[in-house]
């Protein structure tokens, strides 16, 4: 280190070796993303979709419809449910549930499912997103409502 | 008549901005024009008015005026002051004119306190803090009015959304927005440097506690919203990877990221283009999470109105700032002189390492979070969620949570590895035999086991940096570091002792029935209706015992409110040393039994302690830098300044 | 650094704002045709609302005479800001029915007395039924219903007073 012009270099080179570092992490980051997403991604159903060209047994999938009105029932477990999902083709899917069921599921009321078909081509889900209030559809259910509801009611509910 | 005084004080504070904008654009060319003069007291009062505004809003909301749309929509005279007043940020319109208040304030305590930059810095500093600030005047002026009246009072408010009703999530949007807007301060900085071209270790320590406060309320608010989606939402879960959740924590990775580049500047002069960059990243992030929030243009668990006109309100704003940012960095970055150069072997290359990975974890989340925009385009519908987040996320937060281990230890400008060798061995050491034991004690995921491992490790080396050191005489701004380290070693222990040992139990039983959860037993002794002001619930009266400890009482309930109708799930949690017991009651279904869903979470609360631990480390790193910052006013000397600065941390 | 590596980060910045702008644009805006236009409304009977008003059923849309139905609720403050309106409907002749939804009799007695009456009838809607069944997911929402029961028109979101004289124009068409 007593030679400044050797330091220099040397820090010339070093830093030459980081930018290479860095980039390399970052374009890295990049595809190994884009990959990622490729792969983990879940995509949006809907029961007319899943009839036509049902996904891969056991892959994740979102599923989202309307519960249909007097489907609903709960096996014998006591927390298993199992439902009805449809649209507006009234193409349906059946679903199986265990757990608490969210709060405002009804049926006749649109739902968001997490989950993954299993071999008897029954949905299998992890997790329910019912419509948090009267306001609120999921952006993915819009299509299957009228309209999205805008700014007509309730105060939807602020989260930052 | 108060709701006209409040608007009447936010067009008066709109238009001093314009005043600020075109005084600080005047000084550029001429620093002694009479305009010039006037930006310091037009930054001063414009605080002061949205201050203002804003206190006649929380009046509004303490007297429950039902003439004002704002409060019969958000409130109801019966409520608790507490959450009346809460009420006045509890929605979008009032969220905005907090949000304008916070940022007005910070431009008016520029004004007040910061002598430390050049003056034409400084005034471009203003400028632009008054041009960001005109864009949310605009904003909530033209299209969120909180003062809009009604065109007859109401009779009664609708009240605030039940699951709003909580003292910690009554004070999560403030404190996040306290930390948001403090990053437009560094925004302006950045800015106002990169027009004066006067980018160097002086603007780093001028920047640093703005950065370093705002970092501070960011992470109590992602540690307290966190807490809140964890108890309220009833699903066992603390982190969702929601888009409103990593509209959060996209600013807090660019804060992080800036406030140890900062670091470099202030004490090596390196990383200047670098520094820029993320001082309008960190608040570009800020801005972009805001508008993804608003606008509803993606999906999330959390409900709120989708507003296209508002979102596109914001998009507009956004292209325009920081739009303009980054054109002004493409611009500019390349003429401002190129800072030191250093070694990879030194602190600056640890801490280079640290801003590398954080930015890659930055660039995982936003494209993770934008990715559903991306496919909707092509009309292809998807939601993103942990399996992505979690692993790719990990292969960036792992290595770089190494670094933070020993990185601490390297001396600046230049060191050798050799010199570190056994710290170094220790905490690999330490990592490995956490390893072999988890492996040990049974099979879990491999990130689990990863977290637990380098979480012991980190914690052990975060204090080597005290080694051999007369505590007393430590720094403040280094026992800071030393906090907020072990804060994230802290945190991340729960994580994985959360994922990797929690246990779950879902059942239907009966009353007098019993159900084990990990070391609990379970007993539903009764189901109940009750009644609350606004809302009937069925309760279940639960006791649970710890082994085979004395039984405590748990009463989770499943809520119905009126008006607006709406349920909720009220869980319970029993809290120990060691974990927490998470229980939630469900429906009864048809044969009498009633669904209850258990959680035994070992560790669990460590998350949050740690981001406290975290924020008490910013907390007492900025003391340190204020102090010393008043101690070396007087002494001019740079030279001492950066002497100190290696030598402190 | 070279000086184009400055530039990437705008051009990254700039494709996010463009995709964006594209999704913003693509969202239904608030004037879309209803898919329910033109369908009629499915079989329903709803109870009173509250005691001075009979309730509502399917035969009260098809009695020959095109209604405007109001979907509202007492504790909305939209629909305290249209009430003025659908009284000034009233007084120019529309017959206004009113679908209250997940509402208590004493609160609908409470709103109707200060904010004024517009209806001529209020059915009780207490687990949105009705409101669902037409494709409405808001409140307030106005419909247009032809004497057969057949929906002409969905109004979204409060009545204002421009909207009036539209309204007032589509019950006549509906009446032909």
């Amino acid at each position: 280190m007593t030679d400044p012009k050797s330091y220099a270099m040397k820090a010339k080179h070093q830093r030459l070796i980081l930018v290479v570092v860095a980039l390399a992490a970052i374009i890295g980051a990049g595809f190994l993303a884009a990959y990622a997403l490729q792969s983990e991604a879940n995509y949006f159903y809907e029961p007319g979709q899943i009839a036509a060209d049902p996904p891969e047994v056991g892959q994740a999938i979102r599923l989202g419809g309307m519960v249909q009105e007097g489907s609903l029932n709960t096996l014998e477990d006591g927390i298993t449910v199992a439902f009805v999902v449809t649209d507006k083709e009234s193409a349906t899917v059946d679903v199986r549930y265990t757990g608490i069921l969210p709060d405002l599921f009804v049926e006749g009321s649109g739902v968001v499912a997490d989950g993954r078909m299993d071999e008897e081509g029954v949905f299998i889900a992890d997790e329910l997103l019912a419509k948090h209030d009267e306001n609120y559809v999921p952006r993915e259910l819009q299509d299957m409502d009228q309209h999205a509801p805008d700014k007509t009611l309730i105060p939807a509910e602020q989260t930052t | 008549m108060i709701a006209e005084l409040g608007l009447a004080a936010l067009w008066i504070a709109a238009a001093l901005a314009v005043l600020q904008l075109v005084g600080g654009a005047v000084a550029q060319r001429d620093p002694e024009s009479d305009l010039a003069k006037l930006v310091r007291p037009a930054a001063i009062i414009q605080g002061v008015l949205a201050a203002f505004s804003f206190v006649m809003l929380l009046y509004l909301f303490a007297v429950t005026d039902l003439s004002v749309k704002l409060v019969a929509t958000n409130s109801h005279s019966d409520k608790p002051m507490i959450f009346k007043l809460a009420g006045a940020w509890g929605n979008h319109e009032g969220s905005m004119l907090l949000w304008i208040t916070v940022m007005a304030m910070a431009g008016g305590l520029i004004g007040l306190v910061e002598r430390r930059l050049p003056e034409k810095t400084m005034m471009a500093t203003l400028a632009a803090q008054a041009f960001v600030a005109m864009g949310f005047y605009a904003f909530i002026l033209l299209s969120s009015n909180p003062f809009e009246r009604l065109p007859q009072p109401a009779i009664e408010g609708m009240g605030l959304n039940p699951l709003l009703q909580d003292i910690g999530l009554a004070f999560h949007p403030p404190t996040l927005y306290f930390g948001y807007v403090g990053l437009s301060v560094a925004f302006s900085f950045a800015v106002g440097a990169l027009l004066t071209r006067k980018v160097g270790p002086d603007f780093a320590r001028a920047m640093r506690p703005w950065v370093l406060g705002a970092w501070i309320f960011l992470t109590l608010g992602i540690t307290a919203g966190s807490y809140w989606a964890y108890y309220e939402l009833g699903w066992g879960g603390w982190w969702f990877w929601d888009p409103v959740e990593n509209a959060s924590l996209m600013p807090w990775l660019a804060a992080t990221a800036l406030l140890h580049s900062v670091s470099v500047l202030a004490a090596r002069d390196a990383l200047r283009a670098w520094t820029i960059m993320l001082g309008v990243v960190a608040f570009s992030m800020s801005m972009l999470g805001t508008f993804l929030v608003r606008s509803g243009i993606l999906t999330s668990v959390h409900a709120f109105a989708v507003d296209p006109e508002r979102g596109s309100f914001i998009l507009v704003l956004l292209a325009l700032y920081i739009g303009g940012a980054l054109l002004l960095f493409a611009l500019r970055a390349g003429t401002v002189a190129e800072g030191e150069r250093f070694a990879i072997a030194s602190r600056e290359g640890a801490l280079v390492f640290n801003n590398v990975m954080l930015s890659a974890i930055l660039g995982i989340v936003l494209l993770g979070t934008l990715y559903p925009l991306l496919t909707e385009a092509f009309d292809v519908r998807v939601s993103v969620g942990p399996p992505y987040f979690n692993p790719v996320g990990a292969i960036f937060v792992i290595p770089m949570l190494m670094v933070m281990a020993v990185g601490p230890l390297l001396r600046w400008r230049n060191d050798n590895f050799h010199r570190v060798k056994l710290p170094m061995a220790m905490v690999a050491g330490i990592m490995l035999a956490v390893l072999a034991l988890v492996l040990v004690l049974g099979s879990y995921g491999w990130l689990p086991m990863l977290g637990l491992a380098v979480s012991i490790g980190l914690a052990i080396g975060s204090f080597l940096p005290l080694r051999g050191r007369n505590l007393l005489r430590v720094p403040t701004a280094t026992w800071g570091m030393v906090i907020a380290h072990f804060g994230i070693a802290v945190a991340l222990f729960g994580m994985a002792s959360e994922s990797a040992f929690s246990e779950e139990r879902l059942a239907a039983v009966e009353v007098g029935d019993s159900t084990q959860v990990g070391p609990w037993t379970v007993v539903l002794d009764q189901v109940a209706p009750v009644a609350g002001p606004n809302w009937t619930a069925i309760e279940g009266r639960l006791s649970a015992q710890y082994g085979d400890g004395a039984a405590i009482d748990l009463r989770p309930q499943s809520r119905n409110f009126w008006a607006p109708p709406q349920e909720t799930t009220e869980s319970t949690l029993a809290t120990r040393w060691n974990g927490q017991l998470y229980a939630v009651i469900g429906n009864q279904a048809s044969d009498g039994r009633w669904q209850l869903r258990l959680w035994w979470k070992p560790f669990v609360t460590l998350i949050w302690y740690g981001g406290i631990l975290v924020a008490l480390g910013g907390l007492l790193a900025l003391i340190g830098r204020l102090r010393t910052d008043l101690k070396r006013r007087s002494a001019k000397s740079r030279n001492a300044e950066r002497k100190l600065e290696e030598a402190e941390v | 650094m070279t000086r184009w590596t400055f530039w990437i980060p705008l051009g990254l910045f700039a494709a996010f704002c463009g995709l964006a702008a594209y999704q913003l644009t693509q969202p239904k805006d608030e004037f879309i045709a209803s898919t329910m236009i033109g369908k009629p409304v499915p079989d329903f009977a709803l109870r009173p609302a509250h005691d001075e008003r009979p309730g509502l059923t399917i035969a009260n849309l098809r009695d020959g005479k095109p209604k405007l139905l109001n979907i509202w609720a007492s504790w909305c403050v939209p629909c305290i800001a249209e009430a003025p309106y659908l009284e000034a409907l009233r007084a120019q002749g529309a017959e206004v029915v009113g679908v209250a939804i997940r509402d208590r009799p004493a609160d609908v007695s409470r709103f109707l007395a200060t904010y004024g009456n517009p209806y001529s009838r209020i059915g009780a809607d207490d687990l949105s039924e009705v409101q669902l069944s037409i494709g409405s997911s808001g409140v307030p929402e106005t419909f247009v219903v032809d004497g057969n029961g057949i929906i002409t028109y969905q109004h979204i979101g409060d009545v204002r007073a421009e909207h009036v004289p539209m309204l007032l124009q589509a019950l006549a068409e509906a009446g032909q």
